[in-house]
């Protein structure tokens, strides 16, 4: 059986373009806020969508995605507020895949995090301080609610342990475009990542999306022959600022249309790039 | 003690939670650890270093006054504040600077609460030849003024942390955020049994040396081993260090004395606190039901931190250790009353350790001894 993450990753395909994955946090600047860019970025053209689940030390984010984090703990966003925003979503939107750091998760419970999160329509989960090592527990509880959960390779890690990382993976693999956390301040190195895609293309059939700094068409247009997907966070963030509501949904369907452009690989996206 | 098993674990506690950019760093540091410590040239350089440069061995000393209106029982400190930059923070960044010259690193990263752990990875950054980044707390700055000017004067960049907390917590994030950055080349200097396999074991392993020496200086007076060790936990470096000098010795009971903090508000993570997961280890740590990190409070600096090192909720759980824990007000009163009655200002961290051994002391009887780890001079905290 072919998992929601797979299938839209095999539609963008069928239609001749990378497949677009922007990411939002919950609850920054208010939840009512979350559920337009969800309902717009879907009707824009999302394939799927990353849900940030916000945390007080996100060891892996840079300091646009840490202080959205932060906004929304701060108007009290909880993990149950953010499966709840699921469940009111799942049915119109792209597939949503949470994101989320390990510890909120333990503490609500592996399992019952995965038969909560597959109650209310989420597609699967990536916990990005949750390595390979650790990851079979929450693998497992995952799966067992047909759930899946993307493994992310760094440009740190060896052949070897993006093979075993590739094969756990479910869904897709998280390419990271370069060293560091996340944030669009720093380009990614595209030379060492074609490489990595290339390499990585040796290794697994599975979809390869490639996300961490990545906020420009060219660097989309670069890279979409050698991935089948795109991740986009702190530069959409940083579109959509302060801005709230509709005003929010507006700048990000502004600033995601060309980026999606960029990615089809038919004469209209390369004339749009 | 033991090694930690394959993946890092003590028991249930430790572990390797962590972004994927960061495993490789930390598989390259697990084989460099091996390959230094199998090697007799490694260990002889920092001994060398440690004599000569720190002044170990460090004195142990018995109290003349502070117990003597309610015990007889010895009560010995080992004089970890007579070190070099005024603390045990030095014997373990004096390991790893020579782990990074080792491994070819140019640079060293640190974090740092009270600025201790800063000082002395700046001392060794300048002794070495490697540029230090410090990261401290956007309030840790303010209130330790001293020992940014210190860091500074020795060469290191001192980076302002500024997001959540602004203290301890925030500034170990930013280091790892910025090693996660410049892996290739930068050595990143913990400085407590803390964060990612195999972190928490390193640094024992550097910090053994005090409870080493100690053990063979109270033998070697008393003829006999102490009833009690007394140590401070913060993340719970010279506890550990202390400690391993008498794992093996089931007759000696291990103390650790945790930040009990004020009004409510504290930063003991053994004894308030629930297992959970930062940076980068599964331990006790201070959370909400949520899993979100809580703000910690102690006055001692070194201690004002919502996590714990992963071998000691091991310790608590089999029972080798129990953890207590010292008011501010307590921690205070000893600091003041320590320096009147021996002549020595403590840590504040230490005072919390100084304060419970007057407690143990009391309740103790003739043919005991008391051993605590006095692991820092109070010069920095004279200014608050």
């Amino acid at each position: 059986m072919i998992g929601r993450l797979a299938a839209a990753f095999e539609r963008a395909k069928r239609e001749a373009r990378v497949a677009f994955v922007p990411y939002v946090m919950a609850g920054d600047p208010d939840l009512s806020t979350t559920q337009a860019l969800l309902a717009e970025l879907s009707a824009t053209g999302a394939d799927l969508i990353e849900l940030g689940v916000p945390y007080s030390d996100p060891l892996a984010d840079g300091p646009t995605i840490a202080s959205a984090g932060a906004r929304a703990l701060a108007n009290g966003t909880r993990l149950t507020d953010v499966l709840a925003l699921v469940r009111e979503c799942s049915a119109f939107c792209a597939p949503l895949l949470l994101f989320t750091y390990f510890n909120p998760v333990y503490q609500f419970g592996l399992e019952r995090f995965a038969r909560e999160a597959a109650g209310a329509g989420a597609a699967g989960a990536i916990v990005p301080d949750c390595a390979l090592e650790e990851s079979p527990a929450l693998r497992e509880a995952l799966r067992e609610r047909e759930l899946e959960m993307p493994l992310l390779v760094a440009p740190s890690t060896t052949r070897e342990r993006a093979a075993r990382i590739a094969a756990a993976a479910t869904g897709f693999v998280y390419v990271v475009s370069r060293l560091g956390v996340t944030g669009a301040g720093q380009r990614p190195d595209l030379a060492p990542l074609r490489a990595q895609l290339v390499m990585l293309r040796e290794l697994t059939d599975k979809p390869l999306a490639v996300g961490f700094g990545l906020s420009r068409a060219a660097e989309i247009g670069e890279i979409a022959p050698l991935c089948d997907g795109v991740v986009v966070g702190s530069a959409l963030i940083d579109a959509y600022g302060d801005s709230g509501g509709a005003q929010a949904a507006r700048r990000v369907t502004e600033f995601v249309t060309p980026l999606i452009a960029a990615g089809r690989r038919d004469s209209a996206g390369r004339q749009a790039n | 003690m033991k090694k930690p098993d394959a993946r890092g674990y003590f028991g249930e506690f430790g572990g390797r939670f962590v972004p994927e950019v960061l495993v490789g760093a930390l598989d390259e540091l697990e084989r460099a650890i091996e390959s230094a410590f199998a090697d007799p040239a490694y260990w002889d350089e920092y001994h060398a270093v440690l004599r000569d440069f720190v002044g170990r061995p460090s004195p142990i000393y018995r109290c003349e006054r502070y117990v003597a209106d309610v015990s007889a029982v010895p009560l010995l400190m080992k004089r970890e504040d007579t070190n070099h930059t005024g603390a045990h923070k030095i014997n373990n960044t004096v390991g790893q600077a020579l782990l990074a010259r080792r491994m070819g690193k140019r640079r060293l990263l640190a974090e740092t609460g009270a600025g201790q752990h800063g000082v002395a990875t700046a001392t060794v950054g300048a002794k070495f030849g490697l540029p230090v980044d410090v990261y401290m707390g956007a309030r840790d700055v303010e209130r330790q003024a001293l020992n940014v000017h210190v860091m500074r004067l020795l060469g290191a960049s001192v980076h302002s942390v500024t997001s959540g907390t602004q203290t301890l917590k925030d500034a170990t994030n930013e280091a790892f955020r910025v090693w996660a950055e410049r892996v290739e080349d930068t050595f990143y200097v913990i400085g407590s049994v803390v964060g990612a396999h195999p972190y928490p074991y390193l640094v024992r392993e550097l910090q053994k040396i005090v409870g080493v020496e100690a053990r063979r200086q109270v033998l070697d007076r008393y003829r006999r081993l102490p009833s009690d060790v007394v140590a401070c936990v913060g993340g719970g470096s010279n506890a550990i260090g202390i400690f391993a000098g008498f794992a093996d010795d089931p007759q000696v009971k291990l103390w650790g004395v945790e930040a009990g903090g004020e009004g409510g508000k504290s930063a003991a993570s053994l004894g308030a606190g629930t297992i959970g997961v930062l940076h980068g280890s599964r331990s006790y740590l201070l959370q909400s039901a949520d899993g979100q990190v809580l703000p910690t409070h102690s006055i001692g600096a070194g201690l004002d931190y919502p996590g714990v090192g992963p071998e000691h909720a091991f310790l608590k759980e089999s029972g080798r250790a129990a953890y207590v824990s010292v008011t501010d007000a307590q921690a205070l009163e000893a600091f003041g009353a320590f320096a009147r009655s021996e002549g020595i200002v403590p840590a504040l961290e230490s005072a919390h350790a100084i304060a419970f051994a007057r407690k143990l002391a009391a309740e103790r009887r003739a043919g005991d001894l008391i051993l605590v780890n006095l692991s820092g001079r109070g010069d920095k905290d004279l200014a608050r």
